[in-house]
């Protein structure tokens, strides 16, 4: 077995109400939940494996794809939506060349909506891994882009 | 005054935070050695949009937008000679005025402070500020009672449920505690889910310790022994800053064995929700913990007789927690006293939107929308015409300038067709088009919708689907009352609370704007000029020709020559609102219209027979 995921199992028991701790953990430790771990989380907690997938599936933080090295989040609140966010989100993707929530070509960004990241008097708000951006407009938007390292202005 | 003590406290809420705060705090430490000077940090004082706030005591001098260049400043002039930094000092968005002290900026002289009574006055992960100020002395109180006596109290006080349903919260204890079973549980619901509230976060990461003295007090009045915090992921801050309280309270006695040497055990844990809307609901929050999939079940039974592992379980929300060791410390008459008739106490908001002060507000309930968005908010923002206010969240409604003055509390708001909800409350102005926040709503609610109940999985689909024909100029007539009937499906057909109110914000924008979905559909106008399909963008003559809209066209649409006229071409603009945005305000000469896109005649079909 995988030594990372060793280590995850050692912190708990196997028992059911430890799955969706333990595919936190395992996400924090790959940045998604690979298929082949799956099985062995199945395993450990006596479930079959279409019930780990079936939990998995339906909570909106568990990804299936590995994510780029920076997590580019943008709130899609009530508040941030109303002020802009829209417009952001379109900047964002358009910058990073993205049809929409993916990962770009060269792995860098991974872009992804949320619902409410709880800073609504600060938005519009964008967060890259977990710093948090407030206030933004499309021009903030592009230079913060160039200050992570990024450049693919016009 | 070399000897005067001074306290500067720096706000370190989420908010704060991603302006650099902690930073500014080191800075000032570094700066203040030798001085008589305690530089610590707080959760959030609630008025994030004028962060990083630094406080400095006992003057009460509130400073806003502190930057880290502005540190040497503040120890220069404020600490070493007295002098206040006129130039930090809080400016009213509205009147401009200099405000320097905290208690007098309207903002917070409008308030009433109980559940958020140590948010910003207290380090948040050191137990010694929290007990400063009283905490713990309730559950001190509470251990002396007998468990019947603390749920005759919190009956009493009228405490209705402060995720949003309004539920007595004395009776759910009642319930629980007359439950049959020798293992029980507390839950709390820190699972905000709704977009555009952030009450319960700033509670869990200003005052930690409020909601953990109201969870022991609940699991001692019912004999539970384990608690869980179901708290969403995505706020890491309010996970640490929870985690570090529990450890410091287990350090102090409140936690663990025989606490406080009353010989009752409780522990809490904190369970780390992994993102569903739906899971805010009790019967799905309580199958997530157990490890499934997280879709609410029929009730009865209700959790109080059947809940976690099939145990009684008292399940209430971070704010309605915060408020009982007041209730146990002060008295249940203290408590009624506060708010009207059938809502008592006091009501979290979390203000934002189109509005001047952004912000976390507390207020007793019975005051009116107009004095929350006028008197605290201070307005609209940039002196924008106010639209709706919008409150509930996605089970809420969006209500009309003509009920400014409905009094907030959980009846008057349901007899407007909304709800009081866990305390969001987004305010919009002239710019924002109303079929489109109901379309963002139910994008909202159909991608959340976990598919047990077949009204609310196809049927917000299909809603989305019209409400979407609308906005992009596809609508037809009959679809506001296709909306209606759908609405009404869903509404009746639905097992949980999600379901039941998702249509909630279609038909309040239906019935308080109507005329804006007619727009849409039968002129091919947005009143708000904000849906692409029917706006256009014109330069007028105040045209400078500076150039700015043309070099920022991304598709080129815009022409003319330098200091003339600029054009902008309809066919290949793409409506994107860059030279709306980039225009000089000064020359501000960039027009949108609406309702002038003629429509192509729909083709006749002709049947031909013979």
């Amino acid at each position: 077995m995988d030594k990372a995921l060793e280590t995850i199992f050692s912190q708990f028991e196997g028992k059911r109400e430890e799955i969706i701790p333990i595919l936190q953990k395992v996400q924090e430790e790959y940045t998604y939940l690979p298929e082949h771990l799956m099985e062995e989380i199945a395993d450990f907690t006596h479930v079959p494996g279409s019930d780990i997938y079936g939990v998995a599936t339906f909570y909106a933080q568990f990804r299936f794809t590995p994510t780029g090295d920076k997590i580019v989040s943008v709130c899609r609140g009530t508040a941030c939506h109303v002020r802009g966010a829209p417009a952001i989100y379109e900047e964002i993707t358009d910058q990073l060349g993205l049809e929409g929530e993916g990962t770009t070509e060269d792995q860098k960004y991974t872009v992804e909506t949320v619902a409410c990241v709880g800073c609504c008097a600060l938005a519009p708000v964008i967060t890259i891994n977990e710093e948090v951006h407030g206030d933004l407009t499309k021009k903030k938007v592009r230079k913060l882009l160039k200050k992570e390292g990024r450049k693919n202005g016009r | 005054m070399e000897d005067k003590k001074r306290t500067i406290l720096i706000c370190r809420g989420t908010g704060c935070e991603s302006a650099k705060s902690p930073q500014i705090q080191a800075a000032l430490e570094e700066k203040v050695q030798g001085l008589n000077v305690e530089v610590k940090f707080t959760g959030c004082h609630g008025m994030c949009q004028q962060g990083p706030i630094v406080v400095v005591e006992p003057e009460d001098i509130f400073y806003a937008h502190v930057k880290l260049r502005d540190v040497p400043k503040i120890v220069e002039s404020h600490i070493k000679n007295d002098e206040v930094v006129e130039r930090l000092v809080y400016e009213d968005p509205t009147t401009k005025e200099k405000i320097p002290t905290y208690h007098d900026i309207p903002f917070y002289k409008r308030q009433k402070r109980l559940v958020l009574r140590n948010c910003g006055q207290i380090d948040p992960e050191n137990i010694d500020d929290a007990l400063a100020r009283d905490s713990y002395a309730g559950l001190g109180e509470a251990l002396k009672m007998e468990p019947v006596e603390i749920v005759a109290e919190v009956k009493k006080s009228g405490l209705r449920g402060r995720g949003g349903g309004g539920f007595p919260t004395g009776l759910k204890w009642e319930f629980t505690q007359k439950a049959a079973g020798d293992v029980k549980y507390v839950l709390c619901n820190a699972d905000e889910g709704d977009p555009g509230a952030f009450m319960d976060r700033s509670v869990l990461e200003g005052d930690p310790h409020a909601v953990l003295e109201g969870m022991i007090i609940a699991g001692f009045a019912i004999s539970a022994k384990q608690g869980y915090i179901y708290c969403r992921a995505e706020y890491p801050l309010a996970i640490k800053r929870l985690q570090i309280a529990i450890e410091q309270a287990r350090e102090h006695g409140y936690l663990g064995k025989d606490i406080l040497g009353s010989g009752f055990d409780f522990d809490i844990e904190i369970f780390h929700g992994a993102g569903a809307f739906v899971c805010g609901e009790e019967t799905a929050l309580i199958t997530s913990i157990e490890g499934n999939r997280g879709m609410p079940r029929n009730r009865p039974p209700y959790p109080a007789n059947e809940g976690l592992y099939g145990k009684p379980t008292l399940l209430n929300n971070v704010k309605t927690y915060a408020n009982i060791p007041l209730i146990i410390t002060n008295g249940s008459g203290w408590f009624a006293d506060i708010g009207t008739e059938n809502s008592k106490g006091t009501a979290v908001f979390a203000l934002t939107g189109k509005i001047a002060n952004s912000g976390l507000i507390e207020v007793p309930m019975g005051v009116t929308l107009r004095e929350i968005i006028y008197d605290i908010g201070g307005g609209i923002l940039d002196s924008k015409e106010f639209k709706a206010v919008q409150t509930g969240g996605p089970s809420g409604g969006c209500l009309p300038e003509s009920f400014l003055d409905t009094p907030v509390d959980y009846d008057s708001l349901i007899e407007a067709g909304s709800m009081m909800g866990s305390g969001g409350m987004v305010v919009m102005d002239e710019d924002t088009c109303m079929v489109d926040v109901a379309r963002y709503f139910l994008d909202f609610t159909e991608k959340e919708s976990c598919g047990k109940c077949v009204p609310c999985r196809i049927g917000t689909k299909q809603m989305l689907t019209i409400l979407e024909d609308i906005v992009e100029g596809r609508g037809k007539p009959g679809d506001i009352d296709r909306l209606e009937e759908l609405a009404h499906g869903i509404k009746i057909g639905s097992l949980c609370g999600l379901g039941q109110t998702a249509p909630n914000p279609v038909l309040t924008t239906i019935r308080y704007f109507r005329d804006e979905y007619e727009a849409h559909i039968y002129d091919n106008a947005c009143p708000a000029k904000q849906c692409k399909e029917f706006i256009s963008y014109h330069i007028v003559d105040s045209c400078i020709g500076c150039g700015l809209c043309r070099r920022n066209c991304p598709v080129d649409a815009i022409t003319g020559e330098q200091k003339e006229l600029h054009h902008i071409d309809q066919e290949l603009c793409i409506q994107c609102g860059e030279c709306y945005e980039v225009c000089p305000p000064k020359v501000f000469s960039i027009e949108i219209h609406t309702g002038e896109k003629s429509t192509e005649p729909e083709p006749v079909l002709q049947v031909v027979t013979g």
